[in-house]
Order: structure tokens, then sequence, then C-alpha cells
């Protein structure tokens, strides 16, 4: 009885301890990546690589996704708006809700699944097959070389890709609402641009997107270099990227809103 | 420097993520100038605007024939001064009469031009004479009791 008291004390602070002991790890990391990301910027080709790799290939999926949330909301939102007799400011409906929310969460949850869990796939595999140590033995630094790269190249896309999705995202509204619906186009647009204010909405949704942009990268960073070296090791890793990026967005997201947003 | 087709590839997405966010600003925000299209400007003034916005429409039989253009404070007469746009293609005789008007019962605010009966048209920088306010929800209630009241005692007679 008493040993498993014990243990599951033992077991709590085990845990407890492991967890404070990745907070700090991560941080040392991201204070590292950030110290030595000079060669980023001096040899721009490695950046742009990135680039490419997390932005350029997540193109499509942000795309289709941002047009068919945006048809969803157009679809919604007449619907319900339709009953109070404002289907006019359907153009306001969905601007605010994908500039403001729907455009850098949805699209740092996709970027985390589909850009995180690869970068998360390759720096597992790169240090288990020790080609990060066989970069330091070549005196060739990974954190400069392989790693800050990849951050800013996560940190610059993320901002471009929720911008792309909510401008795909309203297009998919104007469509349902305008198109096919028959909402008045000028209504649509005029009420949009009413309420949608640049500052207050847009640069909100920016700022947004970049601290999404940088909390997804270096978690996925993060996971890659912690991931024990076996192929198990390595898939959980992949695993806990996708799960712990998506609970830091939702989490930073409401703290973000609430400091962005009050008293609008 | 050596062009490779990842440099296009990343050219195209920064170039369409920059475009993304330009249309939002332009196109879904309000940070593009009014485009004063053809339009010439007229001044009204009212007692209280109620909830005008500035780009609310400006409407004749219903028909949007203009845009607000701006709306400003007199401090001498206490008055909301708005600024009209209307459309070139539109003239309005010098007695036409501004009003402020709800679109649905929870809808925009607009205005309402009415058509006068004078030969001489409004032109650019003029002023309309006649105007009417806006309903005002607490001043209508109040007006309410106090007709109620004035007519109470003859009631129960």
């Amino acid at each position: 009885m008493i040993g498993a008291i014990d243990h599951g004390l033992r077991l709590i602070g085990s845990r407890v301890v492991d967890g404070i002991w990745k907070i700090g790890a991560a941080s040392r990391f991201a204070g590292t990546i950030l110290l030595r990301s000079g060669m980023s910027f001096r040899r721009l080709q490695l950046t742009l690589d990135e680039v490419y790799f997390t932005g350029v290939l997540s193109l499509v999926i942000i795309v289709v996704s941002g047009l068919f949330v945006g048809l969803v909301l157009g679809l919604q939102g007449y619907e319900t708006l339709k009953r109070y007799g404002s289907a006019e400011a359907l153009g306001t409906l969905v601007a605010l809700s994908l500039v403001r929310e729907l455009g850098p969460v949805v699209a740092a949850l996709l970027f985390a699944s589909r850009a995180g869990s690869a970068i998360t796939a390759k720096i597992g595999i790169m240090k288990s097959t020790e080609q990060l140590s066989a970069m330091e033995m070549m005196a060739v630094d990974p954190y400069a070389r392989v790693l800050a790269p990849i951050f800013w190249g996560g940190t610059i896309s993320m901002p471009l890709l929720a911008a792309i999705f909510s401008a795909f995202g309203v297009f998919g509204g104007y469509l349902i609402g305008v198109v096919i619906i028959g909402v008045d186009s000028g209504a649509f647009w005029s009420q949009m641009q009413a309420s949608v204010d640049l500052w207050n909405d847009v640069m909100n949704g920016v700022i947004k997107s970049a601290v999404f942009g940088v909390a997804v990268t270096l978690i996925a960073l993060f996971e890659g270099f912690d991931a024990p070296p076996t192929a198990e090791g390595v898939s959980y890793a992949v695993t806990r990227t996708v799960v712990t990026s998506a609970l830091a967005i939702l989490a930073l997201d409401f703290v973000l809103t609430s400091f962005m947003f009050t008293g609008v | 420097m050596k062009r490779t087709t990842v440099d296009l590839w990343v050219g195209v997405f920064v170039t369409g993520g920059l475009i993304a966010l330009l249309i939002l600003a332009l196109k879904v925000g309000n940070a593009s100038s009014v485009s004063a299209t053809d339009g010439y400007r007229v001044f009204a003034e009212f007692d209280n605007i109620g909830g005008l916005k500035p780009r609310a429409p400006v409407k004749s039989a219903g028909v949007v024939v203009g845009r607000v253009e701006s709306i400003g404070f007199d401090n001498k007469k206490f008055l909301a001064r708005v600024t009209l746009l209307v459309d070139k293609k539109y003239q309005f005789p010098t007695d036409s009469s501004a009003s402020i008007l709800t679109a649905g019962l929870l809808g925009e605010q607009y205005i309402g031009l009415d058509g006068g009966g004078e030969e001489v048209m409004l032109k650019d920088g003029e002023q309309m004479k006649l105007t009417q306010s806006a309903m005002v929800l607490e001043k209508l209630i109040g007006r309410f009791f106090a007709s109620k009241a004035a007519e109470g005692p003859s009631s129960q007679e």
C-alpha cells in the first residue's frame, strides 16, 4: 500500500521535474538559435530554402482550406444573418472572423501539422543518424547551419500563409454570398470595409500569426532535437509536435486576443 | 547569383503573401482612399446623426447615389456637419432634403435624399438646407411619455 503511494508520488514528482526541465531546455534552445542566427541572414539561400520547405509546400493546403472555410462561413453566416434581416452584414462577418481569428489560428494549426511535423521528422532523423554530430565534428555549427535557418524560414512563412488563408477565405465568402446566394455586392464590400480596421484587425491578425509562427517552429525544432534517436522516438516526437503546437496556438490565441481586442 | 527553381517558388510565395496582405489592407480593410469617382460634394448639417458612419451609402428612392465622405462637428452651431459625395450622374435640386434613415431594424444607417422642386441643381461645395436628424430612441420614448402625461387626465375623465 505504502509502496504504491510512494510509487505514485515519485511518478508525479518525476513528471513535474521532467516538464520543468523541458521548459528550461526549450528556452535555452530558443536562445541559442536566436544568438546563432547570423548565418541565416548572411547566407540567405539557407533561409530561402526553408521558406520553400515550410511555406511554398504548405501553399496548396492553405489555399484550399482557406477557400472552404470562407465558403462555409458564407453559407452559415448567411443562414443566421438572414433571420435578423441583415444579410448585408455577411461581408463583415466573414472578413472579421477570418482576419481576427480563423485566418491566423487555422493557418497555424495547418502549418503545425503540415510543416511542423516535417521539421520535427527531419531534425529527429538528422539527429538519430548522427548527421548533427558529424557536422560538429567538421566544426560546422548545426545550430547556425541547420536549426536557425529553419526557425527563420518558418517565422517568415507563417504570417504570409495566414494572410493568403484570410484572402482566399474572404474570396470564398464572396463566392457563396454574392455570386451564388445573391447578397448585394456593394453592401458586402462596403459594410466589410466600414467595419474592418487596418490596424486593429488586419495588423493584429498579422502579429498573431507571426507569434504562432515562432511558437510552432520552435516547438517543432525542439521536439526534433530532443527526440530519442530511435524510430519510435522520432514518431513520438512528431506526434508531440502536433499536439503541443495545437495547444500552444490555442492558448496563445486566447492570451493575444484578450490583449488586442479589449473594448472593441 | 545562381538562379534556382526554389528561389522562383519562394519569390512566388512571398509575392503571393504580400499581395494577400495588400488585398486585406485595401479591399477588406478601410485603408483605401474613398475613390472620388466623378462625384460632387455637398454638405448637410444635422442636429443628431445617430450611428451614421463614414462610407455609409447615400440613397435616393432606395438607389445608392453616393457615399458619406466624412463627418465633422461644427463647434459654433453645435451641429454635425456631414460631407456627402454624390455621383455626378445624379443631380438634385437645391431644395432637396437629406434625412438619416435606418436600413432594417438593426441595419446600418444611411442618408436618404428627397428631391425638391427647384429648377436650380446642387453644385459642388453647396449646402443642403433641409435636413432631418436620426431618430434617437430615448428622445422618442421621452416624447411618447410626455404626450401620454399630457393627455392622461383628459382620458380618465
